[in-house]
């Protein structure tokens, strides 16, 4: 049994101007201890089914369906309390924005500490003693000082560092990070991608990685997954993916990325965009959603929309001409 | 952290300075004679230039300004030309009343808006919040002494719970001091209670969009802790400076509300001062008043350091 | 264009329907539309619309002249010939009233032109001028540390009363605040690029006044002014209460209310009507103005 299982999950908004079905229909899982990543574009409903696992998506105006079950128990429909019980002890999360993620008015000590009462009965100088630990751990390099300190007097790149002791403090077995490290510069991004990875070795954690950087997911990830859309297109292993990408987005994803020497080898001097814009998600979509933007697309395309199927070993696409694509590419 | 405060307090010389100025040259901006004004319809043109010469308007304006400034920083506000008696012995009288009336309806006033105005931004689009809202409206539509006679003819005429009218000073008893107060502390408080309520509620929301928000919820905190701890502290500064501004509303109001409820403070001091054309008495209460109102702001200032670790500069 | 038909070839795998969780939004278009979203506007709107609508026809309204003394029928209760009853001079309450409407609104709405016009005038100034905007912030602070009905109180002390010194004097505490409204956008708006773009390409300085700043002004001073169209309402209804506003022989709100003090213990009434279309005119011009503000910029509620 996978730690988490997500099925048919659907995330739909009203708002004003109309119902955005954000997530619609989404199917994963993710086992002890490894790291699934989620890619996409902008709008493309990973943050919000990132934000789903944790019930975090607030529900007027938005309304969730399908089944997320997480050491075989439904998260779904748990009441709140049991709910805040899992929340940052069993399953954490870590956001993308470090400058504005944590409480201006609260010292970082006593954010950090607030789990360790809330979740493990910690008293006050015990919190504050596990809390130093949390921040040497990240590499804080004065973690008593720390303790005591704002926000405010905090870099972008140590921010985030605490926002992770947060996250780790209660020793979660899930991990989900919400492109943890978009907001900072490179330099610091290799750092905190390091100490992520250092961090679930030693803690066991299972991750959940929500980035648009392919990089990210190279270097990271053991197994990743596509979404466009609100939909699931794609799943593989990381180095399949790579190798051998099946859908027509992921293979576009991959072509868009800037090769290093490509220009010098005259294999690629433009980089190769995908045509088109995301559709709509306030219009129910007919047929395959890439449909209005695949090189490939079809009248079949665009009526029937293709389930998601298993196309190699522990390769899953959403596409009709899947094993033709791969052919092609 | 000291060299704000040390310089909030030398900000406000200035400001005093030019109140002191604008309620001194008072006399001067209202159009006509002022010492035909004070001295009244029916005065002989002796009498105008009687007043004239005793409120010393024949000398410049500049030497008079210098000699009031001067005697006011001696605690000296003048003497009143109804009564004779000098302006402070005649606040010192009155004040015990205003005091209490304002204190009264300070605490009552923060203790109810705050709680409401957090409810309404948790339940906002509910018919909660519009409740809140619409009696938040209420209170800046309808006039204080309306509310004043509304509640003394209901509670105090009709049900007979609680006194009409009077002052009981605390030196005869705790209770009957505070009976007399409750009505028209309400009274006094209402418009302000609708103020903090709304400022409350609106801070609160914005608050509540932010991401620390969001990181609190995913780490488990309940509803309670996200309002309480994490929320209202961040939305303190707004709520506190509307706290501080709408003190004005109080020292306005008390005016009217001691007239309903026949309350013998500085307010039906003011009146009568108006009434009276006791033009020295008015400037004593207003530079009073506006010397409070500027002081009390003083202590928000240096308490938003207090609230915020941000606002240290 | 729809997709044409197609029946599913053999082998063709098709993803799961998925259900709709919400049913359609459809949000209504239009005036009405506006309307509906914003109900305060149409209703504060509305009733407004009818206070001055009342106070215009008021000859036409089945009233009799409101100064008219009548002592022989002093203090009636309301009836079928005097629908608001009698005051302690025997005037007719209802035509009081409704006559009063005119006085209150007229305080109301000039209060509201006037200190808008001279904040907007003093903020632009100071927001342009630096060596001015020193010494006028400091007086505007000066100003604003005195308490609004104090002010007023002292500057109706000293004049003779009449509809028109109490409006200088409710106008007067209200200028500071509308100048600092005005002032905090001119000199957000002066740093912006688009007017170092203006400045540069030569614009003179009152063009760049008319085309750039104040059209920024306009939706803030708009909902200002209603704010301040209803604390002058009540101003001025406390100043005639304490017998320093309006003349008694001009009928208005405050002053029904006033002369009906003494006697409201027994005859509630004459303190009732005014009160509660006073209460009614004031709590439209709210709503009027928390609907603009929500309408016109959600981002200035927190400003205001």
């Amino acid at each position: 049994m996978a730690l988490l299982e997500v099925e048919n999950l659907q995330v739909h908004f009203r708002t004003l101007d109309g119902v955005t079905r954000a997530v619609d229909g989404v199917s994963f899982h993710v086992n002890e201890g490894e790291t699934l990543a989620v890619v996409g574009e902008s709008g493309c409903g990973k943050s919000v089914t990132a934000m789903s696992i944790l019930r975090l998506v607030p529900e007027p105006p938005g309304r969730i369906a399908g089944s997320i079950r997480f050491q075989g128990r439904e998260l779904l429909t748990l009441s709140d309390r049991e709910m805040r019980g899992i929340r940052g002890n069993d399953i954490s999360m870590v956001f993308q924005e470090p400058m504005t993620s944590l409480n201006p008015v609260l010292t970082v000590g006593r954010q950090i500490r607030e789990t360790l009462r809330l979740h493990q009965g910690l008293d006050n100088k015990a919190a504050t003693a596990r809390a130093v630990e949390m921040l040497a751990l990240v590499g804080i390099p004065d973690p008593r000082q720390c303790v005591r300190q704002f926000p405010h007097q905090l870099s972008g790149g140590m921010r985030q560092r605490v926002m992770i002791a947060i996250a780790l403090a209660c020793n979660p077995k899930l991990l989900v990070a919400d492109e943890p490290t978009t907001a900072l510069d490179v330099t610091i991004q290799a750092q905190v991608l390091g100490l992520m990875q250092e961090l679930k070795r030693r803690v066991g954690a299972a991750i959940v990685l929500i980035t648009h950087d392919l990089g990210v997911v190279a270097e990271v990830a053991e197994r990743v997954m596509v979404m466009y859309a609100g939909h699931k297109v794609e799943e593989a292993p990381v180095a399949e993916l790579f190798r051998a990408p099946l859908h027509p987005y992921t293979q576009g994803l991959l072509g868009a990325v800037p090769k290093l020497g490509s220009s010098l080898t005259g294999a690629q001097t433009r980089l190769a965009e995908i045509p088109g814009q995301v559709p709509d998600l306030k219009l129910r979509i007919e047929g395959c959603v890439f449909a209005g933007r695949c090189a490939l697309a079809t009248d079949l395309c665009r009526a029937i929309a293709p389930a998601l199927e298993a196309k190699a070993q522990r390769h899953f696409a959403a596409c009709h001409f899947a094993p033709r694509a791969a052919a092609a590419a | 952290m000291l060299a704000y405060v040390v310089r909030r307090v030398v900000a406000t010389i200035p400001v005093m300075g030019v109140v002191a100025l604008f309620v001194f040259s008072l006399l001067y901006i209202a159009p006509g004679d002022p010492a035909a004004v004070i001295a009244g319809e029916q005065a002989s043109p002796a009498d105008v230039e009687h007043i004239r010469q005793s409120l010393g308007l024949d000398r410049p304006f500049l030497v008079r300004f210098g000699d009031w400034a001067w005697q006011i920083l001696h605690g000296d506000l003048g003497t009143s030309i109804f009564t004779n008696l000098p302006v402070t012995t005649m606040i010192e009288q009155r004040f015990e009343p205003t005091l209490s009336l304002m204190l009264i309806t300070l605490v009552f006033a923060i203790a109810v808006a705050i709680p409401i105005g957090v409810l309404a931004a948790w339940k906002a689009g509910t018919w909660i919040d519009r409740l809140i809202m619409g009696f938040a409206v209420l209170g800046f539509s309808v006039p204080v002494f309306v509310i004043g006679y509304v509640l003394a003819y209901v509670f105090a005429l009709e049900l007979e719970w609680l006194p009409v009218q009077g002052y009981t000073p605390l030196a005869q008893g705790l209770w009957p001091w505070f009976k007399n107060l409750i009505l028209p502390a309400i009274a006094l408080g209402s418009v302000y209670i609708a103020l903090i309520a709304r400022i409350t509620r609106a801070t609160m929301l914005e608050v509540l969009q932010q991401d620390y928000i969001r990181t609190a919820r995913a780490k488990g905190i309940g509803q309670g802790g996200i309002l309480f701890l994490h929320a209202l502290k961040n939305a303190s500064v707004p709520i506190v400076t509307v706290i501080g501004i709408g003190i004005a509303l109080l020292i306005g109001g008390a005016v009217v509300t001691e007239s309903v409820f026949a309350i013998p403070g500085l307010g039906r001091l003011t009146v009568d001062a108006i009434l009276r054309r006791d033009y020295p008495l008015i400037q004593g209460l207003v530079l009073l008043f506006s010397f409070v109102y500027v002081l009390v702001n003083l202590a928000i200032d240096i308490a938003y350091t207090f609230l915020d670790p941000r606002i240290r500069y | 264009m729809s997709a044409p038909i197609v029946t599913v070839p053999p082998g063709i795998a098709v993803a799961p329907e998925m259900p709709d969780l919400w049913s359609a939004v459809k949000p209504p278009r239009g005036v009405i539309g506006f309307l509906r979203r914003h109900p305060t506007v149409a209703v504060g709107g509305m009733l407004l619309l009818l206070m001055v609508l009342m106070a215009v026809l008021a000859p036409y309204l089945g009233t009799v002249d409101p100064t008219a003394l009548a002592p022989a029928r002093r203090t009636r209760a309301p009836s079928a010939n005097f629908w608001f009853g009698t005051d302690m001079l025997g005037r007719d309450i209802y035509s009081r009233v409704v006559y009063g409407a005119r006085v209150s609104l007229t305080v109301g709405f000039a209060v509201a032109a006037l200190a808008s016009m001279t904040g907007l005038a003093i903020g632009l100034f100071s927001g342009f001028v630096r060596w001015a905007d020193a010494i006028l912030q400091r007086v505007m602070d000066g100003l604003m540390s005195i308490p609004p009905i104090l002010l007023a109180v002292a500057l109706m002390a000293l004049t003779r009363g009449s509809v028109g010194s109490v409006v200088a004097a409710i106008t007067i505490p209200e200028i500071p605040r509308v100048s600092r409204l005005v002032r905090s956008v001119v000199l957000s708006l002066r740093d912006q690029p688009y007017v170092d773009a203006a400045v540069v390409a030569g614009t003179r300085t009152p063009t760049i006044i008319l085309r750039h700043i104040l059209p920024n002004t306009l939706a803030p001073i708009t909902v200002q002014a209603t704010y301040i169209c209803a604390s002058a309402m009540i101003v001025e209804a406390i100043l005639s209460f304490i017998g320093a506003g309006t003349p008694p022989t001009i009928p208005s709100w405050g002053n029904i209310m006033a002369e009906g003090r003494a006697l409201w213990q027994v005859k509630p009434f004459i303190v009732f009507f005014p009160a509660a279309f006073l209460s009614v005119t004031v709590l439209a011009v709210n709503l009027l103005g928390d609907g603009l503000r929500d309408a016109l910029d959600p981002r200035l509620a927190k400003a205001l």
